[in-house]
């Protein structure tokens, strides 16, 4: 399962951060650090509520969970 | 369960429908709004919707979706105007909708001057309809823009006024703006944000009387009897829970509905949003009692529970939460997390940067050993980060060592950053 973020909508709110710390980081700037694109099976229920969290719906997931 | 009825059609109420329908529930779902919107995003509304050269869509989704992928039901344009708890059914003008599992999700209304609604040039921030109208006063020719309220719907608009080049006067009933919301001296430290940025902040001031000549406001009488001339007024003091139309429901109203830790408010009744009163568990120890929060994110994350709980009241969980609120103000962002404890400035360290002038700076907040709020500005960085603690009720130690770690590696890469600019000085020699 791959994480998509919409680089025009992300304004670096930092939601995601707060729930998913292994996926995403805020860097000084503001900007979003993606440490991964590629979700495990471990990670994936922390990564939808982040993409649920997100204010700015600039988050999304697709296709399959890798076992 | 057949029916899930949500009253409400915002954010809190979005997440609702959406939530129960993306879990498979397969009842009918209705949901009832009393604006003519689909449900928007209701944030940009006090800033960039008002300063932008053309204004986006705001709409959250389009209406084929409910139609279609959520099979949702909209009654849109009517409030609902009464709740009967033992027949279960909701009043909407003159129709009765029955419910099995009830949302209340009906968020709050801007708090306006008694005498002032119909004057030309006064507006509030609250619905798109309300930002549609100041954008148009804002970039209509007004060369003066007076706030009344210096909380943050205030303050971003009167950001957006100094954007637009307006003189911008903010006036504050309190001494010190925001200290209920981040404390006395944070409260001081944004509002050194307005005065860097040219925005006339009076505090301690109260306001006497609107003036208005041929139904148009031309300014506002002080207490002290002083005069401020203006050619837009908006009335930021505050929000009021939507909660009229529950008067005789049987409902325990108190500044909101009040629910219980599964933010149930009755049988088969759960609350979300702006208008939702409930004990947060994650902070009881330090701040007994309920709280209601008029956060994007807790509607966003109480809107899905809510519903969840009201098709299957026996799956009921206890909701606790780390608040969190955004605001933009000027070209910079003001983040909080957690609660701002109110026993005094002593429970604050600020971690990072210098709030004496206004930021860039990062501050936490302590209640007994706990770190229970931080707040940045213009450092987007850090807050997060302490929220996770606050969330995993950390103690005040591990926050420090926390900031301690974040200094040492800031220190870190600025003297990179000052080594690769060395280099390339280097190079170009």
């Amino acid at each position: 399962m791959r994480i998509n973020v919409d680089w025009d909508r992300c304004t670096g709110m930092g939601m995601c951060e707060s729930l998913a710390p292994d996926v995403f980081e805020v860097d000084d700037d503001g900007s979003l650090i993606l440490h991964t694109e590629e979700i495990s099976a471990d990670q994936e229920a922390e990564v939808r509520e982040a993409v649920a969290a997100c204010p700015t719906e600039a988050l999304s997931l697709e296709g399959p969970i890798d076992a | 369960m057949t029916h899930l009825v949500v009253v409400g059609a915002s954010l809190a109420g979005l997440r609702a429908v959406e939530a129960v329908r993306r879990d498979g529930f397969d009842g009918e779902v209705t949901l009832v709004g009393a604006e003519e919107h689909l449900p928007y995003d209701r944030p940009p509304l006090s800033k960039e919707y008002l300063a932008a050269e053309e204004c986006p869509d705001p709409r959250y989704r389009e209406e084929e979706t409910f139609a279609g992928d959520l099979d949702v039901e909209l009654l849109l344009g009517t409030p609902a105007s009464a709740l009967d708890t033992a027949a279960r059914t909701v009043t909407v003008g003159d129709r009765t909708v029955s419910y099995d599992g009830l949302v209340i999700a009906t968020g709050a209304h801007a708090r306006t001057l008694p005498g002032t609604e119909h004057l030309e040039g006064v507006h509030t921030v609250r619905t798109l309809d309300d930002a549609i109208a100041l954008r148009a006063a804002l970039r209509g020719g007004a060369r003066r823009l007076t706030v009344v309220g210096a909380g943050f719907i205030g303050s971003e608009v009167a950001a957006v006024g100094r954007k637009l080049g307006l003189e911008v006067t903010i006036l504050e009933a309190l001494e010190t703006p925001l200290a209920r919301a981040v404390g006395e001296r944070m409260g001081r430290a944004l509002t050194h944000l307005h005065r860097r940025h040219g925005t006339e902040v009076r505090t301690g001031v109260a306001v006497e009387e609107v003036l208005s000549a041929d139904g148009r406001v031309t300014g506002v009488r002080l207490g002290d009897g002083t005069e401020v001339d203006t050619d837009v007024l908006v009335v930021g003091i505050g929000a009021r829970p939507a909660t009229d139309w529950l008067e005789g429901s049987g409902l325990t109203i108190d500044d909101g509905v009040v629910a219980d830790e599964t933010l149930a408010a009755a049988d088969g009744v759960y609350v979300a949003g702006d208008v939702a009163r409930w004990p947060n568990a994650l902070f009881s120890d330090v701040a007994g009692g309920t709280m209601r929060l008029e956060h994007w994110t807790s509607a966003a994350d109480q809107g899905g529970r809510a519903a969840r709980h009201a098709v299957d009241p026996a799956a009921a969980k206890p909701y606790e939460t780390v608040p969190y609120f955004w605001s933009d103000w000027y070209d910079g962002r003001v983040q909080f997390v957690g609660i701002a404890p109110d026993d005094g400035d002593e429970q604050i360290e600020v971690v990072a940067g210098d709030d004496a002038q206004g930021g860039p700076f990062t501050a936490i907040y302590r209640a007994g050993d706990r770190i229970v709020g931080a707040l940045a500005v213009d450092m987007p960085a850090e807050v997060m980060k302490y929220r996770r603690l606050i969330g995993a009720r950390k103690t005040w130690g591990d926050a420090l060592e926390l900031a301690e770690q974040r200094r040492a590696q800031r220190a870190a890469k600025a003297q990179q950053a000052a080594q690769q600019a060395g280099e390339q000085r280097g190079e170009g020699a």
